[in-house]
């Protein structure tokens, strides 16, 4: 018995919610005395394998192909549910990212199993599965038991821990045989912007409202974000007025974001961005309406002037972190 | 070019939720339904289709009767014909997937579009499961579609980038916010679409997969401090981060 858990990577290495996928499949994998097993699908990708030991795989299976060095769901969606039939697998994780959630769906359904997305929490219950996942954006969370002898899970990035330990995993390679039927469709280019994190994957978001009073401002949470690594967010009214792109919007037609501290600035706080972002470990308010909606869920507010603040804010923080 | 594009009705994004008394699901009372936003975007791109590509446009949602409001409101928005898969329980994702799956298999559409992702349950499954289970490919997430003949180039929301994906028709597309800018139905639009009719049948859905066993509310956040009504608090706000938050 096994639980496979599906590693993603990009440009030589491995995605941090790949660690956390793995890491997670480990805990539930003790807790089932079954094996962890990593999959890492690609070309030329095998030097990735021995990254994943540290993190609780005790066999990395490595799917090596020349045809897969661009990215093809339906191969890649073979691959895995191939290895998971030969090594058993009673459970397949894969985390939440985009790629993730393009495959799950093929994957279970190839495997005949059931599918549940998007979990913030996995646990064993008398030796079944119970994974918590937020619906409505949020708004509520529910348990959820799948009831096919094969589950699949995707796990949603910043919410479980990667933690690294002394691990050492057997490395193997599997081959897989593919189609031309399975390339049909390909990605053909990337365009990755360097410099900032996507809002789904930063440690801290800074995000921007209709506060902000106008495109141009968020030069200043830009420089913010910058000094702290972070991602800039935004909220759906500066979307909908074509203030920031769509990919930054924070919220329940957004991004749900699960940072460990989001600092909304001139944001009040409408239902339907909370929802998106209450799950923040930490969130900080910066807001001139002492009544605004965020300040019932910021661990920390300030009722005041954003153009006051934030400016004096980057640059304490430049001095403190001596940037 | 025959399009389908299915589409769900699900609680307004204003909408406070509350959980129900059978502590599975939510309680419906005074909730205000519509379209799934990002099912709107698929209608939109549907219609910009049949004018470039002439044919016709059919929308399906899996679900009770309510459906009809939102059915009812992609007719307003301009396409030709609507079918209403009756079922008023409660399905995962899969068993809608079923249903629907088995409608289009007889429709045998060039394009199906979905939502990325129903905002509901946010399982962003249904789309995908149509695909496989009717053999087709399918892109997930798409900003652009730009269709040449039967080849299709797509532009592909990633983390922090875009991929460019090429596939074949038939296919599924999952749309997202930014492919197009939904139109909002005229009133010409919405007088034409009391007349017209929807074609009802009963949904043929397998069992589900995934059963909800509990739904609650996320635990509640403390309220916390105010420290401070201009720039003179951040030092303050600076030792909190640090000592007390630990996050710099």
């Amino acid at each position: 018995m096994a639980i496979l858990a599906f590693v993603e990577h990009r440009d030589g290495k491995i995605k941090k919610s790949s660690f956390e996928t793995v890491r997670a499949a480990r805990t539930v994998a003790d807790a089932l005395k079954a094996e962890c097993c990593a999959l890492v699908i690609g070309s030329g990708i095998s030097s990735l394998a021995k990254e994943l030991g540290p993190y609780g795989a005790s066999r990395v299976l490595v799917v090596d192909d020349p045809a897969l060095a661009a990215h093809a769901n339906l191969a890649f969606a073979k691959a895995i549910a191939t290895v998971a039939v030969q090594q058993k697998a009673q459970a397949v994780f894969l985390p939440a990212s985009q790629m993730g959630k393009d495959l799950a769906p093929r994957v279970a359904l190839k495997l005949q199993a059931g599918l549940a997305s998007d979990c913030v929490g996995i646990n064993v219950e008398n030796g079944d599965l119970v994974a918590t996942r937020p619906v409505y954006a949020g708004k509520a969370l529910v348990d959820v038991r799948v009831t096919t002898p094969v589950k699949v899970f995707t796990l949603r990035p910043n919410v479980f821990t990667a933690t690294q330990g002394s691990g050492d995993a057997s490395i193997e390679t599997v081959s897989v045989t593919f189609d031309p039927a399975d390339f049909v469709t390909a990605v053909t280019d990337v365009k990755v912007a360097t410099g900032r994190p996507d809002v789904t994957e930063a440690d801290i978001i800074v995000s921007g409202g209709r506060g902000m009073k106008g495109p141009e401002h968020f030069a200043l949470l830009e420089a913010l974000a910058d000094v702290l690594g972070a991602a800039v967010g935004a909220s759906r009214a500066v979307v909908d007025a074509g203030w920031r792109p769509h990919d930054e919007q924070v919220g329940q037609t957004g991004k749900t974001v699960s940072p460990t501290l989001y600092v909304a600035c001139g944001i009040s706080g409408a239902v339907q961005h909370i929802a998106g972002m209450s799950s923040s470990k930490y969130i900080v308010a910066i807001n001139k309406d002492k009544d605004a909606p965020i300040f019932q869920i910021a661990d920390y507010g300030i009722v005041g002037d954003v153009f006051d603040i934030v400016p004096e804010l980057t640059v304490q923080l430049k001095q403190a972190l001596g940037k | 070019m025959k399009v389908a594009v299915c589409i769900n009705h699900v609680p307004d994004t204003e909408t406070k939720i509350k959980v129900g008394s059978d502590n599975k699901s939510i309680d419906r009372t005074g909730v205000n339904f519509m379209m799934s936003p990002y099912d709107e975007i698929a209608v939109e791109e549907a219609l910009r289709m049949r004018d470039k590509f002439k044919g016709e446009v059919v929308v399906l949602s899996l679900g009770g009767e309510k459906h009809k409001e939102t059915l009812r409101k992609a007719l307003a928005m301009g396409v030709d014909k609507a079918v209403l898969l009756k079922d008023e329980a409660e399905r995962d994702s899969f068993a809608v997937a079923t249903g629907l799956a088995a409608e289009l298999r007889a429709l045998a559409p060039d394009v199906i579009l979905f939502g990325k992702q129903s905002i509901d349950f946010d399982d962003a499954q249904v789309g995908t499961c149509v695909a496989e289970m009717l053999g087709i490919p399918s892109v997930g997430v798409v900003v652009k579609i730009d269709i040449q003949d039967k080849t299709v180039v797509c532009q592909r929301e990633i983390e922090g980038g875009h991929e460019t994906v090429q596939t074949v028709l038939p296919a599924v597309f999952l749309a997202q916010k930014g492919l197009n800018e939904p139109r909002y139905p005229s009133l010409k639009g919405i007088m034409a679409a009391k007349s017209k009719p929807i074609e009802e049948k009963p949904a043929a859905p397998a069992e589900s997969r995934v059963i909800t066993v509990a739904m609650r509310k996320p635990p509640a956040k403390a309220t916390g401090k105010i420290i401070g009504t201009d720039k003179t608090a951040v030092p303050e706000l600076l030792r909190l981060l640090h000592d007390e938050a630990k996050v710099i």
